[in-house]
This record gives C-alpha cells, structure tokens and sequence, in this order.
C-alpha cells in the first residue's frame, strides 16, 4: 500500500464534503493511518490504548465495586434495621392490642402488668414509626403507610382510653370502644404496619440484589487491559529482544493486582453477603413471622373470651367459633415457623432459644384445648383462669414463647451483622485502591512506551 | 310492601272515603296527642301522625298480632326438653344466646367482683328458665351473639333458646318460634341533647342514623323511608354489630342519631348523661324467647315458666324489673308490662 503525504489527503477531501463532522472523523482517521505507517506513531498509539484501557479498567472498577459497596452499607447499616424497626411496628402494635384485651377480659382485676405492657408497646410502636419516617422519602412507597399509621395510632389510643374510662364506671360502653379499637387495629393498622414491614423486606433485598452480582465489566475490562499489556510487551520482545520494559511490566503488575483484588475482594464479600442472608436475613424473617404469628394466635385467643362465641365461621360443613378458627392457623403458622427457624439455625446458640419456644408452644396447645372445654362447657370464669390466670395459663406459655423468640432474634441479628459486617469490609479501600492502582498503571504503561519511543530520538 | 298494599286498599275503598278516614283519624289525633305527649315538641303533630299511620299499616298486614302467636302453656316434658335434661356431667346445661352489652338486660358489669358473670333483666329470666328445666338456676351456658345471628344460631342448633331482647314479629316467625311476650316497648330515636334532632320525624333528614345490622331498627327504617315517615335524605347505611356500638359511634360524631327499642335506648342514655331519648317511641313491640320453630314443648315449657315468672312477686318479673330497669325506664313499670297473654297458635 503507498504512503500518500497527509498534505495531499487534506487537499483532496474538503471540496465533496457535505458533512463537516464526518470529514473531520474521516480526516483522523486518515491521521491515525499515516501514523501508524511509522514506527513511533505506531508506538504512540499503543502507548494511549495502553493507558487508556488500564485507565479504563480502574475507574470501571472504582465505579462498580464503589455501588456495590454502598449497597452493602445499605444492607447492613440501613434496609435491614429499617426492616427490622417495621416488624418492631407491627410487633408492638399487635402485643398492645393483645395487652388491651387481656385487660378488658380481667376486668376489675386488670394487673398493672397489663398496663405496662400496653403502654410500651404504644411507645416502641410510636418511636420506631419516628424512625421509620425520618429513613424514608416522601415518595418512597412505605411514606404512606407511616402517614397512615401515625394518623390513626392517636385515634386508637384514644378509643382504648375511652374503653377503660367507662369499665371503671361498670358500663359495658366500654366494651364496645374496645371492640371498635381493636376493629380498627385489625382492620386498619395491623396491614398498614404489614404493608411498611413487607416494602421495607423488599428494599432490603433489592439492597443485596445490588450488593452482590459480579462487577462483570470491570472484570472484561481488567482481562482485555492485561491481554493488551501481554500484547505490546510480546510486540516489544520481538522487535527488540529485549525481555523486559519496566514501565510496562510496572502496568501489567499493577493491573493484575488490581484485577486480582476485585476478583478475590468481591468474592470473599459476596461470600459474606450471601451468608449474612442464608443465616442471617432468612433467619430473622422466619423468626419474626413466627413472633407475629404467635402474637396474633394469643390476640385471638384472647377475643375468643372476649366475644363468648359471637362469631362463627363454617369451614364445609363444620362450623367453628371464628376466633379460635383464626387461632389455630396462627398456631399452625407458629408451629411451622419455628420448624423451619430449628432448621434455619446453624449454631446451638440460635437453636436452643426456638427449641425451647416450641415446647413452650405445644404446652401452649395442650392448656388452650384445656380451657376450651371449660368454656364449652359454660364454665366462663374457668376458662378465663386458664387464659389469664396467674399460674396455669395459657398467657404464660405465650410470654415464654415471645421471651424465646426474642432471644433467637437478638442472636440472629448479631449473626447477620458479623456476616454482613465481614462482606463489606472485604470491599472496603477497593474502589480507592482500584484507582490509584490504575493510574499508576497507566503512567507505568506511557513511561514504557516513552522509553520505547526514545530510541527513535 | 306494606304501604302498598295500604294504599291499595284505600283505592279500592274509594278515595272520598279515604279521605273521610285521614280526615278522622287527623281530628283524632289532634285530641289526643296532648294528652299523650309530655315533652311536646312543635312538629308533635305530624310525628304522631306518622306513627299513626305506620300503626295502621302493620294492622293492615296478614299476620296481625305476631306476639299472640305461640303455643299455650303447658309444665309437661318433650323431646326437646329430655334431650336437655340427658345432657351428660358438665355438659348438662341450658345453652343460651344472650347479648353481653345491653347495659341492665345482659352485660358483663367490668367491676363486678365475679368478673366475669353477666348480669341484667334478660339474665335473670334465663336463670329462672333453667332452674324450671334443670333445677339449678346456674346450669347455664351463655353464648354471646350479634343481632344478626340470633336466628342462625337457633336454626343451627348452636344454642337452645335465645334471650336477647328479641322483638316478635311476623318476618321472625317464619323461622323461629317464639314464647309469649315478656317485654313491652318500641322504637325510640336517640340523640345529643344539643341536636336539633327532636323525634322520628322530618328533623332527621340528612342525619345519619346508626342501627344494630338485621335489627328491627333497620327494617322499621327501611320500611319508613319507603312509606315516606323517614325523610328520603336519612342516611340508614350505617349499621353495626350490637346495639351499643351506635353510642360509639355517636360519641364520635360518625353518627347523627341511633335508633333502637325504647328499652335499649334508655341503657345507652343512662351510660352518657350527654345524648337523651327524643320524642316517643313510634312503634310498639314485644320481646320475647325465640326457640327452635319445631320445639314445641319447649315453648309451651317457658310459656308456663313466664305465667309462674309474672306472677312471682318477690322474685319474679317486677323484683328483676326493680332490680335492673326501674333506674333508665322509671319506677313505674306498667308502660314496659306485656299485655296478658294469648295463645293463638295451635300446633
């Protein structure tokens, strides 16, 4: 092929040239091939392609280990306490309202135990909507199940306080505000809270979704950065003989740490991540389940009391008193959930506390058929004894039950926060590392070259 | 249906002697609403008149006196009665369907000491009822149910009898039977006392009146409406399970007005000294205990029982009347006593 002079190219193109954008590409490209025809302009270009790959391949790097680092940091520091203060909402709501119904069913006999226990759950519930609403933005779509839940936490306060100032009078109005305090937390806030518990599990794995995929391009990067170093060295050789450039070798050096880092890095981090789901996150979410479920089982064992067999359900042809209906399946559920926690467990640590909970909870089967019958039978009073007496009842079986489940949980967010912790300390000082490295790199790679190029002086 | 079938009538009458009819029954009215009326409101006339009429509507229906229809009364037993009575060890029980929240007819008082007995007017007949049957007044298992459940309940066998402040009437005896009447009363509007609402009449229009669900509240509002006694603007969807969940809804302001027996309404009045019964009752009605429809002994057994109960002075009808209802209903009790009862129903 001749070597035509760049002058005479320039001079021939721009009378056909009707788009001024192509001639100038067209013009370059003309350049680059006139270049390429000599030996330093060949080295020029090698040189640029050099650095700008291993450039390249940093900052891609940086950028990609850098969004799955803030993920992480989202899953550990964010998604997952913010899920978890979700299910404290619901948790705290449903035990309040239990706590209500317990303390109508004693009447005058209501404990101050009872009490306690409904104005706490009232107050974790109202701090940790607090919380919930400061982490999230107005158009975030847990915004408005918080706006919902602030709105009507008052108004069920309200109708709860109501309720006790008329039993202490003795009219049964006051049973009635109980009724409607606990339509609206069933009906209302009880899926208000489960809607902001599930967005919040949803953010929480999108989180790690994020967190966790390999950074694919980077790693393409990194390899076709070194295929090109090993190239021009190879080039280098050949033409040379000599075995050795140090600013390329330098580049190769740096970029092969760089690679390597991200590839063992993001590994051992993912490890971490993906551990701090299987035994941490799955861990949490079965237990909270299990807690809620026990919750609801207790709220309705309650109200199978407190409505004397108002409300049936038929199931077929049987037809079941709807309270103790719903409290089976929340026992099924418990039961389920606490198998399949057992299972989930990986140390004796984390498996004792839901072992015991499932004996507290088939203890808890054993009395509730118990005070069933007497209640089938019309003996009231000895039911009621068996569900809120002092020793004896069903009330003790639960609060062991939710004592245990909170001990699993404690142990398990530990657990997920040592995994997760881990992960993202592996990434940590990669996206900087990755970017100084690289540059460095670079400049290893045009000093190369630039040794190269000298000889042509 | 009822209104109708009235104005049908009326047309087949001919209109002159329809018109001679209002125009009596106008002058009529017109001298004995004062005598009537304590309170006397301006609207006094047309209220009454529609209380009248709804009065001669029901006259004008086939089933006329459903308090008349039950079985005479007889001590005898019956299968239903022996199945009762072979109820085995713990189980051998009455079981009733009572309502927990109809303050002094069947409530759970919250500062009772037993804590968990319930107590009231309809309470008290029901201990009678099995101390008759089964020899211990406290042989007895109460089930709470909702107004629209206690002829399902019945029906479906789930309770033996129902005590429940039941209103007979001829819709109800169609799927149930029920004894002789031991409670007079009628509809009766409740308000704030600051409303302007002053009866059963055209100041509740636009109000939203809050009844108990398949209650003869809701039905009596229905049929009102339709008859045009209840301004057509009267909002009547807000209905609820119990009685008493209107109070709640009215001491939140979610309700203008609630409308229930007489007897009902004056236990919710006593537990808020803010709202009071407006205007008279616009409806008469009886209460009695509904049982299964082919459970003929057993209401011949408690026909007997409620001969024995009104005539029982120291522990009977007028000692529990005393006891629970001579505070919201007055002292006096003859407004609230059945009327002797009469048995037409022959088999």
């Amino acid at each position: 092929m001749p070597s035509v002079p760049p002058q005479q190219t320039r001079a021939t193109t721009p009378p056909p040239a009707p788009d001024r954008r192509r001639t100038a590409f067209a013009e370059g490209l003309d350049q680059l091939r006139a270049a390429a025809t000599t030996e330093p302009g060949r080295l020029r270009i090698i040189g640029a392609v050099l650095a700008l790959l291993v450039v390249a391949f940093g900052a891609v790097t940086a950028w990609q280990v850098n969004d799955r680092a803030t993920a992480a940091d989202s899953v550990l520091n964010r998604s997952q306490p913010i899920s978890s203060d979700a299910a404290d909402i619901y948790r705290s709501l449903a035990d309040a309202n239990t706590a209500a119904s317990s303390g109508f069913l004693a009447g005058r006999a209501e404990s101050g135990e009872n009490r306690v226990r409904y104005e706490k759950g009232i107050r974790t519930a109202a701090e940790k909507l607090v919380a919930a609403a400061s982490n999230s933005d107005p158009g975030d779509p847990s915004a408005a199940a918080i706006s919902k839940l602030n709105r009507l936490l008052p108004e069920y306060k309200g109708l709860v306080e109501q309720a006790r100032t008329y039993n202490r009078q003795g009219f049964p109005v006051g049973g009635a505000y109980l009724r409607y305090a606990n339509e609206k937390m069933q009906k209302e806030m009880l899926p208000a809270a489960e809607d902001l518990y599930k967005k919040e599990n949803q953010r929480l794995r999108d989180d790690y979704a994020d967190a966790t995929p390999y950074p694919w391009a980077a790693i393409a990067l990194g390899v076709v950065a070194l295929a090109a170093l090993a190239w021009a060295q190879h080039r280098n050789y050949r033409r040379t003989n000599r075995v050795l450039n140090h600013g390329l070798v330098a580049a190769t050096a740096a970029a092969t740490v760089v690679l390597l880092w991200l590839v063992v890095g993001h590994s051992v981090a993912r490890a971490g991540l993906n551990d701090s789901y299987d035994h941490g996150v799955r861990s949490l979410n079965v237990l909270t389940d299990a807690r809620i479920a026990s919750l609801k089982a207790r709220g309705n064992e309650n109200l199978t009391l407190v409505s004397r067999g108002a409300e049936t359900k038929k199931v077929g042809e049987e037809t079941y008193d709807a309270y103790d209906y719903d409290f089976q399946q929340d026992i099924a559920a418990l039961g389920k959930g606490l198998a399949l926690a057992e299972d989930l467990a990986d140390d004796t640590e984390g498996g004792k506390p839901v072992t015991a909970a499932m004996g507290n909870m088939k203890e808890w089967q054993k009395r509730h058929s118990a005070a069933r019958a007497e209640d089938e039978n019309g003996e009231y009073q000895k039911a009621l004894d068996r569900v809120i007496g002092a020793k004896g009842a069903t009330g003790e079986c639960f609060d062991s039950v939710d004592a245990n489940l909170a001990t699993a949980l404690k142990h398990e967010t530990n657990e997920f926060r040592s995994a997760a912790g881990g992960g993202l300390d592996a990434m940590s000082g990669l996206a900087i590392g990755a970017a100084v490295l690289a540059v460095l790199g670079a400049a290893g790679a045009v000093l190369g070259i630039g040794r190269r190029l000298s000889e042509y002086r | 249906m009822r209104a109708r079938r009235l104005r049908a009538s009326l047309r087949g009458w001919g209109g002159v002697g329809a018109m001679a009819a209002v125009c009596a029954l106008a002058v009529v009215l017109a001298l004995l609403l004062p005598l009537a009326r304590t309170s006397g409101g301006e609207d006094a006339g047309t209220g009454g008149g529609k209380a009248a009429r709804a009065e001669q509507a029901r006259a004008a229906e086939e089933c006329a006196d459903p308090e008349k229809q039950t079985l005479s009364p007889s001590g005898a037993d019956g299968p239903t009665i022996e199945e009762i009575k072979n109820r085995q060890g713990e189980k051998r029980k009455l079981v009733v369907g009572v309502d927990q929240n109809s303050y002094r007819w069947g409530y759970r008082n919250p500062n009772s000491t037993g804590a968990a007995e319930l107590e009231g007017f309809d309470i008290d007949l029901v201990h009678r009822i099995a101390e008759d049957i089964l020899g211990d007044p406290d042989a007895v298992q109460f089930k709470a149910i909702p107004t629209n459940q206690r002829i399902p309940a019945i029906q479906e066998g789930r309770v033996d009898m129902v005590v429940r402040t039941m209103t007979i009437n001829c819709d109800r005896l169609a799927d149930v039977a029920f004894s002789a009447p031991y409670f007079k009363t009628g509809q009766q509007v409740l308000a704030p006392k600051s409303s302007k609402i002053s009866g059963y009449d055209d100041s509740l229009a636009d109000a939203r009146i809050c009844t108990a669900e398949g209650s003869t509240a809701y039905s009596t509002l229905e049929q009102g409406r339709e008859d045009g006694d209840l301004p057509g603007s009267a909002d009547i969807s807000r209905t609820v399970p119990n009685q008493l969940d209107c109070l709640v809804r009215l001491q939140l302001g979610e309700v203008d007005a609630v409308v229930t027996d007489g007897a009902l309404a004056a236990s919710q009045a006593a537990q808020d000294p803010t709202v009071e019964l407006k205007g008279e009752a616009f409806t008469t009605e009886y209460y009695g205990v509904a049982m299964k429809k082919d459970a003929d002994d057993l209401v011949r057994r408690v026909n007997q029982i409620l001969v024995d109960y009104r005539k029982d002075t120291s522990g009977g009808w007028q000692a529990s009347y005393d006891k629970w209802l001579s505070a919201t209903l007055g002292a006096e009790s003859k407004d609230s006593e059945p009327p002797a009862p009469q048995y037409l129903r022959k088999s």
